[in-house]
């Protein structure tokens, strides 16, 4: 099976516990105003490679992963190619390298099932509370992100939420509590991970000709951050 | 062998022979807690500290040095004592009568001492002039062997950072044994071998080595005057901590005031000195903040030791570096870590005094380390980036428990085996010879034997490596014949007395070789093999730079396609150097380590097949080419641990930089993460790392206004140095390195 990628990145400390190596798949459906990888949208760009071969990629840094790292498959969406992914987890399986899926959580949800057949932890994005602002800010629909969530209960994937805050749009202690109540629904919750916006990426969407809808707002300090997780945690 | 300074101590073969590993196997106490019972610096040592750090604010204002004694030539016994402060210092002793004060030592050559005085506004004395008048320097006596190919090699800068004006240095002393065994019994010791080397052929060897021994002796006498000169009578072992630390410094001292060597490595000396903390703790005469108070000094008195130096040789080692290193941690061969609680007390001094270039602290980082301070030494890199990690379960298994690293990643068995250290060959100015038929691609000058230049217009690998075997064999034989040279008139005239005196007679000699420049070599290469390179000359038929048309796989993303090619020459160049036998039997070694002189070999280089401009520099020691890694950081250690540590013995030094916020969201996720790829890449038999957690936005910000971070420490090749005591070109050269981020 050959899925098409953007990148890989052989240290990834953010993304999951311990170090990961991290796939970042080319493609996406949604068009989130603060992504940061723009240059993954584009179903049709990246580099093809077969699942055996990133497998093996990955496989060489089995001497760092200790007892909680190993790979995450970010994106991109990873779902659109899930029949890759499903792969690709399952050689790592069988390598005894652990997997996590960095998923917004909008893919098809008969492929998501064969993905967390072989899935360790499932780190998915919670964009938006309302299904308002999902459609207006994201280009997709809530609806499907919740009905993922539940399959990941359902199959009993380990999961942790995670949600970019952004000054002036979703930083208020309210909107945050949603999204934490939200997540609490479902019993496979581990962990609730706010991430600051940041505007590194402005530069990707200049070179692409791209508008960065969020060229307006603030990047979110760390201090709000950790006010908010505060927050939530009560 | 009974001593009341020995009393408490379990015994064992040291008392019959001198034998310190063997004292410290049956005599130390592994330590696998954590650093809470550490203490604080006493108002004492903040005092001193505040003191030590206005001189060097002095000292940095006077232009880099504080003051110069151009009278005195120095050795043991050649100043008067000198303090920082009489009253408060636990640990005694300068290198000439006052703090910082440089001294003269025109042994190595009196060009350079004459030069170094005259560029910071002094001129030698007549003095000391009048005394060298009839006496013959190591550097005049390299220079009358010198042939006018080696002049050209290091004038072009093909070979660059002999040591042919100055010590050689990169040889540790086992300060350990003054403390242990004192002065007497080591005299007697060497007199005895002196007699049995009587008996033997009185052979070019014999005769050589028996009058080394003479030196040796008499240095060991000078060493007591010296330590006389400050009250103490060290020719009887040390019988408590306090004076375990004060009689290994003795041995430290009087080394660095007889030699001025390139690096000046301490040992491996916590672990040993935890033995007397341990007694006097035991028996209620020391207490913990006592016991940090002596290391602190210590440490201050490390900190003070410098060298005369030329901005030329500032060029190469940039920032003042003594390499005074002191390696700790590792495993002992029975499975029994060599941490202790002095481990940390040593390591405790970046704290305790604040962060420091000086001493070089080294990690011999096990697998099998305690978790504890695998912790706390991940804790002290991000906090500092003053330490270095080298990987003791592969040095152990080819040096033993009791090796010590010299200057960067030299590892050496403590006084039974030492080096002869040689600077390093320019791998990619190799190449750009190779393909000019031997000429000089900068000047045009013809440098190594003629050759027809590499014809035609595009550059075809295989044609390549043909005319690369035929200069690296040229390169090779003249390297190894200056190496001999210098090390034989090095011997001759500027013979390391003390810290000989301080080895076993008979000793193992390694000779050191390096390299630079490899993976612009590597990745030169792979352009031409995977892209197209066309050769640009010009009007004389040089070929000055290349157009690359296409992309090629480049060292540093775990390619196997490149990291081939970078092993396979490093291997062709170490099996070349062999054929030359070395000087006085030495084995050869080779590392891949540059110090900065990594901005200065790129510099002296004309454009090279990888893209690289005229002048740009190369990444220094084994590092992957800046900005070329497009996996990440991990992705770049797998390339590096690729390079075979049975080619390099010499060391293989790989400099990391990450930003805090890559390494993990808290302080705590940091350490396991940084512990997590210490281990991994250790695992893979890699061979050394620098650490330096710091934003790139720090650096730019102290190259802007030095002002705002006086004592920024950053690792370079093999070594810490002070931010603000490198070039503006190496502080640029820094900033431009690749910095592993978040995507």
């Amino acid at each position: 099976m050959k899925g098409r990628i953007h990148s890989f990145q052989s240290l990834g400390a953010v993304d999951g516990p311990g170090l990961r190596y991290v796939i970042f798949m080319q493609g996406c459906t949604l068009r989130c105003a603060y992504c940061h990888n723009p240059d993954t949208w584009e179903k049709s760009s990246g580099t093809e490679y077969s699942a055996e071969e990133v497998a093996a990629k990955a496989i060489r840094y089995k001497s760092y992963f200790g007892e909680n790292g190993g790979v995450t498959v970010s994106g991109g969406e990873p779902l659109l190619q899930w029949a890759f992914v499903a792969e690709l987890f399952e050689r790592l399986h069988k390598a005894g390298i652990g997997t996590a899926l960095d998923t917004a959580g909008v893919g098809d949800l008969l492929g998501a099932r064969a993905v967390l057949h072989h899935t360790d932890l499932v780190l998915c994005d919670l964009k938006f509370a309302e299904e308002d602002d999902f459609r207006r800010l994201c280009g997709g629909s809530l609806d499907r992100v919740l009905e993922f969530l539940k399959l990941t209960q359902e199959r009993n994937v380990p999961l942790w939420v995670r949600h970019v805050v952004v000054p002036g749009l979703n930083d208020s202690e309210e909107s945050v509590l949603k999204i934490a109540a939200i997540s609490r629904q479902f019993r496979n919750l581990q962990h609730i991970e706010l991430l600051p916006f940041r505007k590194l990426c402005e530069a990707k969407y200049d070179a692409m000709g791209i508008k960065f809808p969020l060229r307006g707002y603030d990047e979110c300090p760390a201090a709000t951050i950790e006010k908010l997780q505060k927050v939530i945690e009560g | 062998m009974n001593n009341k300074a020995w009393e408490g101590f379990c015994s064992g073969n040291w008392q019959e022979e001198i034998d310190v590993r063997n004292f410290i196997k049956t005599n130390y106490a592994p330590y696998e807690g954590d650093e809470t019972f550490l203490a604080d610096a006493t108002p004492r040592t903040k005092a001193l500290m505040n003191k030590l750090n206005h001189l060097f604010e002095l000292e940095k204002e006077f232009g880099g040095v504080l003051d110069i004694d151009t009278q005195t030539v120095s050795s043991l016994t050649s100043y008067n004592p000198g303090y920082l402060d009489k009253e408060k210092e636990v640990i005694v002793g300068l290198q000439t009568d006052r703090p910082l004060k440089r001294g003269v030592n025109p042994f190595g050559g009196l060009n350079m001492t004459r030069k170094a005085c005259e560029s910071y506004g002094y001129k030698l004395s007549d003095k000391v002039e009048k005394e060298f008048q009839y006496r013959t320097t190591h550097n005049e006596g390299v220079y009358r062997i010198y042939t006018d190919e080696i002049k050209a090699a290091r004038h072009c800068g093909i070979i660059t950072g002999l040591p042919d004006a100055y010590g050689r240095g990169r040889i540790i002393g086992d300060y350990r044994r003054v403390a242990l065994y004192g002065v007497d019994k080591l005299i007697e010791e060497k007199k005895k071998d002196k007699v049995l080397y009587g008996t033997k052929n009185m052979d070019v060897d014999n005769i050589r080595l028996i009058e080394e021994l003479y030196q040796q002796i008499t240095f060991l006498g000078f060493l007591k005057e010296m330590a006389a000169m400050y009250g103490f009578d060290i020719s009887k072992p040390a019988t408590n901590t306090k004076e375990a630390v004060q009689w290994l410094y003795f041995g430290y001292l009087g080394a660095i005031k007889e030699q001025n060597g390139a690096a000046m490595s301490l040992g491996r000396v916590s672990t040993f000195l935890d033995i007397y903390v341990e007694r006097d703790l035991k028996n209620g005469v020391l207490t913990e903040e006592q016991a940090q108070e002596i290391f602190d000094d210590f440490v201050m008195k490390l900190r003070m030791a410098r060298h005369l130096r030329t901005p030329e040789y500032n060029e190469l080692f940039a920032g003042d570096p003594m390499w005074i290193t002191e390696s700790v941690g590792g495993m002992d061969e029975d499975g029994r870590t060599l941490v202790t609680k002095s481990s940390y007390r040593m390591l405790h001094t970046l704290y305790t005094l604040g962060s420091s270039a000086e001493p070089n602290l080294t990690v011999l980082w096990s697998k099998r380390l305690p978790q504890n301070f695998k912790r706390f030494v991940t804790r002290v890199s991000c906090d500092t980036d003053a330490i270095q990690y080298e990987n003791d379960d592969l040095m152990r298994e080819r040096f033993g428990d009791d090796y010590a690293i010299a200057c960067c990643v030299s590892a050496m068995r403590v006084g039974k085996q030492m080096q002869f250290f040689g600077a390093r060959a320019n791998l990619a100015k190799l190449l750009l010879m190779s393909l000019n038929g031997g000429r000089d691609e900068k000047s045009g000058q013809q440098i190594a034997t003629a050759h027809a230049p590499y014809e035609g217009d595009y550059l075809e690998y295989d044609k390549v490596l043909e005319l690369l075997s035929l200069y690296r064999e040229w390169l090779a034989k003249t390297y190894v014949g200056a190496m001999n040279i210098i090390h034989y008139m090095h011997d001759k005239y500027a013979y390391e007395k003390t810290q000989m005196a301080l080895h076993d007679s008979e000793v193992h000699r390694f000779m050191a070789f390096g390299i630079a420049g490899m993976s612009v070599l590597a990745d030169s290469l792979s352009a031409i093999k995977y892209a197209k390179v066309k050769c640009i000359r010009d009007d004389t038929g040089l070929i000055k730079d290349f157009e690359i048309t296409g992309e090629y796989p480049a060292f540093g993303n775990d390619d196997d396609r490149v990291d081939d090619i970078a092993k396979e020459q490093v291997k062709l160049f170490y099996d070349e150097l062999k054929k030359t036998p070395c000087y006085r039997g030495a084995e050869h070694t080779l590392s891949i380590l540059t110090i900065t002189s990594n901005v200065v070999y790129g510099k002296k280089t004309g454009a090279t097949p990888d893209g690289r401009k005229a002048g740009e520099p190369f990444a220094p020691g084994a590092n992957p080419m800046h900005n070329r890694e497009k996996n990440g950081a991990l992705a770049s250690l797998n390339s590096v641990a690729k390079l075979s540590y049975d080619i390099c013995r010499d060391g293989i030094s790989n400099t990391f930089s990450i930003v805090p916020q890559a390494l993990g969201h808290s302080n705590e996720e940091r350490y396991v993460n940084l512990i997590s790829i210490l281990d991994g890449y250790f695992a893979q038999d890699a061979h050394h790392l620098n650490v330096n957690v710091l934003n790139r936005e720090t650096l730019v910000e102290a190259y802007n206004n030095p002002e705002s971070h006086p004592n920024l420490t950053i690792r370079v090749s093999g070594y810490a140095v002070n931010f603000h005591k490198l070039s503006k070109p190496q502080q640029q050269e820094v900033i431009s390195r690749t910095f592993h981020e978040v995507m």
